[in-house]
């Protein structure tokens, strides 16, 4: 599905990533841990191709294809999917059409043509089941006056519409509480196939109650500095982030 | 004749002797100034700038203006404390209709730091020759209003202040324009304030009038304010409804420098203040505001223009008016953002509350943008109090009068907060509270002063 | 990289081109180009006009004469050579085709072309259609059906032959022929253009619309259109405007009046796409506007607009609020790209009491153009109550551009409640960003999020119309999208 191999990034020339090693195979679940400011959020951008960052080194290999200086929209068609940490307000685009602009233009990549009306708005009324989604959100404008719970419940809608192979959940437990976490998560793994995989990026082990990782991986100042199962997540949970900061650091 | 007509001739004949009343870079420019002068006239109600506000009607009556520099004898300071904000009277300095009272010494004036210049323009364009060539009319030469050329050719002195390198003022310093006569008088002052890369200092520039003469003062402020420096700048106006009262300052803003504008109209006749600020440099920040509280006939009409010529600059403008009686009010304000100017961040709101059935109020704010990164806002809003408010007051027991006037301090407070010297914030809420009453008039002790009559 | 990526995009949509810049074959009637009183009096001659309205036009000339052209507009205005314009260009037919049979091929061909539907059975809505190229009507369609609820809809030299006394009633009652420079010479040459009149209590049953078309060369168009809705009816008119792409620029001065009647209602909608010039500012329509209504007692007048084409704009259609509780509104969505320029607005003058106004206007720049808003709301000493809401945001696309905002708020009341809001933005990083991780283009995110800026004023327009608008403004914006 996913190797990154030696990925180094920048920010307004200051280097975030500084030789990230990753792989994910299909249907895998692989969750991304470490403190404030190691780099999480930076990779999840780097992969979807945000044009803020420069990647200086190494390889993004997708299902085959180096990605790297791909556009952020071919990366998306490719099967790459980000539930963004902050998602922006577009005012006065509703949902309606924003979706359907995506998902035809994910159909015409694909050499389909466009899915009519009827069939279109059908499959936003399944979709919505998923992550419980009230009507009137789908007629509003994208993220305009959502709460922050009904904000990542439309990432996880437009998760399921567009069907991705790698979904990246960049901090989707944030500002989320006890149900709309339950919701999420519930919509998250029901998506779940073992032709998919899932990266989620978090702070802290509460998701991980809810959607189970198969990988742990600890990162820490831009480098991958731990990976083990998901008993990991719970040590991290239990002792905090400080002996893996003194391991690293007095290397 | 045209209104200029006399003027002109005035010019023509006494040139000679404005010269000799003045000195250096006052007389440089002045030919060139009269000239300008004589070509553009004053501004009139056809000039956009100007739409709501007939300038050379105020020119029109007979003015005597002062050309010989004869003595007034007055001693201001023998009446100091009138003039003053109570609390910090270390340093006040008068202009006595537009020359600069140096007779006397203020009695017990606190020190000046070392390096700071503050004294008569007239006499700094001889003594501190390469200061004042440097700065004098640079702010304002790209002026288009008559009225500036006006004041540039007729000036012969004025105030000037200068704040060298990294000194910081240890208290604020007082100018004080005081009107006085025995007959109906045109004043032409004139202020250079200098301050230099990372020095600061505060100003309040107030202006007031003796008698109840028709006055004309027609103002030039020209204020330099260097790198990371920080800058004050207080105008209080409470004089008299004969008065006509027209205010030119220009602003130069060098990088990260912070600067603070306020006008505060009490009382006047009429009142016309032009600010136009330049920034030169990045990072800059400019705190434009005022307020103006009206009544009888008063005529306010306030005209910014800020031009960011350069990127990164802030600029945070705020005007509210409250207008009764028959007054007028008249907001224009200009932010321009050049094409090379990005990241400006530009707010600009102005807030009028009228009173009355004959107050009018005027607004046009407005944004010339040429640059795609910036974030650009302007409010404007004319009102009344609001009745809910009122009521909700009222059913607490607080009478309607009282209930309006509370909520009318309550409308202004947000430009009172900016009111960054306590003691003058205090002097100024006094004040207010006087003219909501309706009492700024009234005469204490025949003082008519900041100082706002404790008794 | 990414910039690579962009350039392309814009290369790719440069090449799309204005798609009504065709030009029709077709004989026309000309005078001679020059403006005097000989011309005034053989345009009158030509179309048969009573003495009072050739007398209209002498005075109306004389006095344009005396004026100058407005200076204050936030526009780089070029010499005008009233001299070099043809002022009366008509395509040569039958004088007023009975049926479409007498109706020249060429031009039904053109407004077929242009999508405008004068051959009814061909039509999908019930609308009725006043087709107008250069400074005739061609055909006016659905007469007929309207006639029977006694509503008149004819161009307005048919309305001078057969409904003197109205026109002479109400002609130059709202914009009076003194009111500006270019109102002046409408005034004085005016055309062709719409004339419809809505009696009493009668709800016009369908979307009356004028479509104006520039074809001959050299040639001004001035239409005038004047609409009577009488006590407690209510009719929504919409008109649309199109020029083939010459290099010369094309002058346009129009007047549009309204009467509205006691607690009637009009709505109505402008789609203006005129020769906006091409890429390097070459050539174009130079729109010269007057429009104004009067509003009665509870009256109320909608002005909707989607003006994307044009070289130069200047108009500020506007409400006259005269009768107690009359409502004026105002929807403007304004786009400029290229070398354009556009000075638009609106004027609420409240004279009544209790009277409200709305204003919503959304400004887009992109190029090298101009793009400013100019409203002016003004409250008179006995207009108690007045309340009016504006909102004015500005989108620029490119940092060549310029968006500028010119509110003019003059207040003569204590009463009144006069709120004005503004923000000038761009489309964020972010939102691109957000926009093509979902798998959509930078030209179609573009799109979206401009169409979604400018959604409240599409809404206000009928649906026919906002459906074309929407694509109009994609077009006019495809070679931005360098943005992100």
């Amino acid at each position: 599905m996913l190797e990154i191999k030696n990925l180094h990034a920048n920010i307004n020339g200051k280097e975030i990533l500084k030789g990230i090693n990753l792989t994910v195979k299909d249907g895998e679940v692989h969750a991304i841990m470490g403190p404030n400011g190691s780099g999480k959020s930076t990779l999840s951008s780097v992969i979807t191709g945000n044009p803020a960052y420069e990647i200086t080194e190494g390889e993004i290999i997708f299902n085959g294809k180096n990605i790297v200086g791909m556009s952020p929209e071919d990366i998306s068609r490719e099967g790459v999917f980000l539930s963004f940490q902050y998602p922006v307000e577009i005012p006065g685009v509703s949902m309606v059409n924003f979706m359907r602009t995506a998902i035809n233009e994910h159909r015409k990549y694909k050499g389909l043509d466009p899915l009519p009306a009827s069939e279109f708005l059908k499959l936003m009324r399944e979709k919505k089941e998923y992550v419980e989604l009230d009507n009137k959100l789908a007629n509003r404008s994208v993220n305009e006056g959502f709460s922050g719970g009904e904000k990542k419940r439309n990432e996880i809608f437009q998760m399921a519409m567009l069907e991705p192979k790698l979904s990246i959940l960049d901090e989707t437990d944030s500002g989320l509480d006890i149900d709309a976490l339950r919701i999420v998560a519930n919509g998250v793994n029901k998506l779940k196939s073992k032709d998919n995989s899932t990266i989620m990026i978090t702070h802290y082990q509460r998701l991980l109650d809810y959607i189970v990782p198969d990988i742990v991986h600890v990162l820490y100042k831009g480098k991958i500095v731990k990976t083990a199962g998901k008993e990991l997540a719970l040590e991290l949970e239990e002792k905090g982030y400080d002996w893996i900061k003194k391991e690293v650091d007095g290397e | 004749m045209s209104i200029e007509g006399q003027y002109i001739d005035i010019y023509k004949q006494y040139s000679g002797a404005i010269k000799k009343n003045s000195a250096g870079a006052l007389n440089d420019v002045r030919d060139a100034a009269f000239e300008r002068f004589s070509k553009r006239g004053f501004p009139t109600k056809k000039d956009e700038e100007y739409l709501y506000t007939n300038l050379a009607e105020s020119f029109a009556p007979d003015f005597g203006m002062n050309i010989n520099a004869v003595d007034f004898n007055v001693n201001p300071y023998e009446n100091a404390h009138r003039y003053g904000v109570p609390g910090i009277n270390n340093r006040i300095y008068f202009i006595i209709n537009d020359q600069f009272y140096d007779k006397e010494e203020q009695p017990k004036a606190a020190e000046l730091p070392e390096g700071v210049i503050i004294c008569s323009l007239k006499k700094a364009a001889v003594e501190h020759k390469d200061i004042v060539d440097k700065y004098y009319g640079k702010a304002s030469k790209d002026s288009k209003d008559g009225s500036v050329d006006f004041n540039t050719a007729f000036s012969e002195d004025g105030f000037f202040m200068y704040v060298p390198k990294g000194v910081r003022m240890p208290y604020p310093i007082q100018l004080t324009c005081l009107m006085t006569s025995g007959a109906d008088q045109l004043a032409t002052g004139r202020s250079l304030i200098i301050i230099e890369d990372d020095a600061e200092a505060k100003l309040v520039d107030s202006i007031f009038a003796q008698k109840e003469l028709k006055f004309l003062a027609n103002r030039v402020t020209e204020i330099f304010v260097g790198k990371r420096a920080k800058y004050e700048h207080y105008k209080v106006e409470n004089t008299k409804r004969d008065m006509t009262n027209l205010n030119h300052v220009f602003i130069e803003l060098e990088e990260g420098c912070n600067v603070l504008v306020n006008e505060l109209t009490l009382l006047n006749g009429l009142t016309r203040n032009n600010v136009e600020v330049n920034f030169r440099g990045k990072d800059a920040n400019l705190d434009l505001c005022g307020m103006a509280l009206c009544d009888g006939e008063q005529h306010l009409d306030t005209n910014t223009i800020v031009n960011h010529w350069v990127g990164g600059c802030t600029t945070n403008e705020l005007y509210k008016y409250v207008m009764n009686d028959k007054s007028t009010g008249c907001f224009s304000g200009t932010i321009m953002v050049a094409q090379d100017a990005q990241k400006t961040k530009g707010i600009q709101t102005n807030k009028s509350i009228c009173l009355s059935k004959d107050a009018r109020m005027y607004t046009r704010p407005h944004l010339e943008i040429y640059a795609d990164d910036v974030i650009c806002n302007h409010g404007a809003t004319v009102g009344q109090l609001n009745n809910d408010e009122v009521f909700y007051l009222r059913s607490r027991g607080i009478p309607e009068s009282v209930a309006k006037m509370l909520l009318m301090f309550a409308f202004v407070s947000d430009v009172e907060e900016k009111i960054l010297i306590p003691e003058l914030k205090d002097a100024v809420r006094m004040m207010v509270e006087k003219k909501f009453k309706g009492e700024v008039e009234s005469t204490c002790k025949g003082c008519s002063s900041i100082s706002a009559c404790h008794s | 990289m990414a910039e690579n990526n962009d350039d392309k995009i814009i290369e790719e949509l440069a090449n799309e081109e204005y798609k009504y810049g065709f030009t029709t074959d077709i004989d026309t009637d000309y005078i001679p180009a020059g403006l005097n009183e000989d011309t005034i009096r053989l345009i009158s001659a030509k179309k048969g006009e009573p003495d009072w309205l050739l007398e209209f036009r002498l005075k109306a000339y004389n006095q344009w004469k005396k004026m100058e052209m407005p200076h204050w507009p936030h526009l780089d205005l070029p010499e005008i050579d009233y001299q070099a314009i043809k002022y009366y260009a008509a395509p040569k037919q039958k004088k007023s085709p009975e049926s479409l049979d007498e109706v020249d091929p060429e031009l039904l061909k053109t407004f077929d072309k242009l999508g405008i539907p004068i051959e009814e059975q061909k039509m999908h809505v019930e609308m009725a259609v006043d087709a107008i190229m250069d400074s005739v009507s061609v055909k006016t369609t659905n007469k007929e059906k309207l006639a029977a609820e006694g509503i008149i809809f004819c161009s307005i030299s048919e309305a001078v032959k057969n409904y003197p006394d109205l026109v002479k009633k109400y002609l130059g009652t709202v914009v009076p022929y003194s009111d500006n420079f270019f109102a002046a010479l409408n005034s004085a040459v005016f055309s062709d253009g719409s004339f419809v009149y809505i009696p009493k209590g009668v709800r016009c049953p369908m979307e009356l619309s004028s479509y104006f078309r520039i074809n001959a060369i050299n040639t001004g168009q001035f239409e005038r259109t004047l609409i009577v809705a009488d006590d407690e009816s209510y009719v929504s008119y919409l008109e649309g405007c199109t020029a083939p792409a010459r290099d010369e620029y094309q002058l346009h001065a129009a007047i549009v009046e309204i009467i509205v009647n006691d607690r009637a209602e009009v709505k109505y909608s402008t789609v203006q796409n005129w020769y906006p010039g091409d890429k390097q500012g070459k050539g174009g329509v130079y729109n010269f506007v007057t429009k104004r209504g009067l509003c009665k007692d509870d009256a109320k007048l909608s002005w909707t607009q989607v003006e994307t084409g044009s070289a130069i704009t200047w108009k500020y259609p506007s409400c006259v609020l005269q009768g107690d509780n009359s409502v004026g509104e105002f929807y403007s969505v304004a786009v400029t790209n290229n070398f354009q320029q556009a000075d638009t607005g609106t004027k609420m003058r409240h004279l009544g009491k209790n009277t409200r106004s709305h204003i919503c206007s959304k400004g887009i720049s992109a190029g090298r153009s101009q793009n400013s808003y100019r409203g002016l709301v003004r409250v008179s000493p006995n207009a108690d109550n007045a309340r009016n809401f504006s909102q004015c945001d500005s989108l620029l696309l490119g940092d060549k551009c310029g968006a500028h905002t010119f509110p003019y708020m003059d207040i003569h009341n204590d009463t009144a409640v006069v709120e004005h809001e503004a923000t000038t933005s761009k489309i964020s990083d972010e939102q691109m960003f957000y926009c093509n991780q979902r798998g959509i283009s930078n030209n179609n995110a573009v799109s979206l999020i401009v169409n979604g800026y400018a959604k409240e004023v599409l809404n206000k327009l009928p649906m026919e119309f906002a459906v074309e608008a929407q694509r109009l403004l994609e077009i006019s914006l495809e070679n931005t999208s360098s943005v992100g």
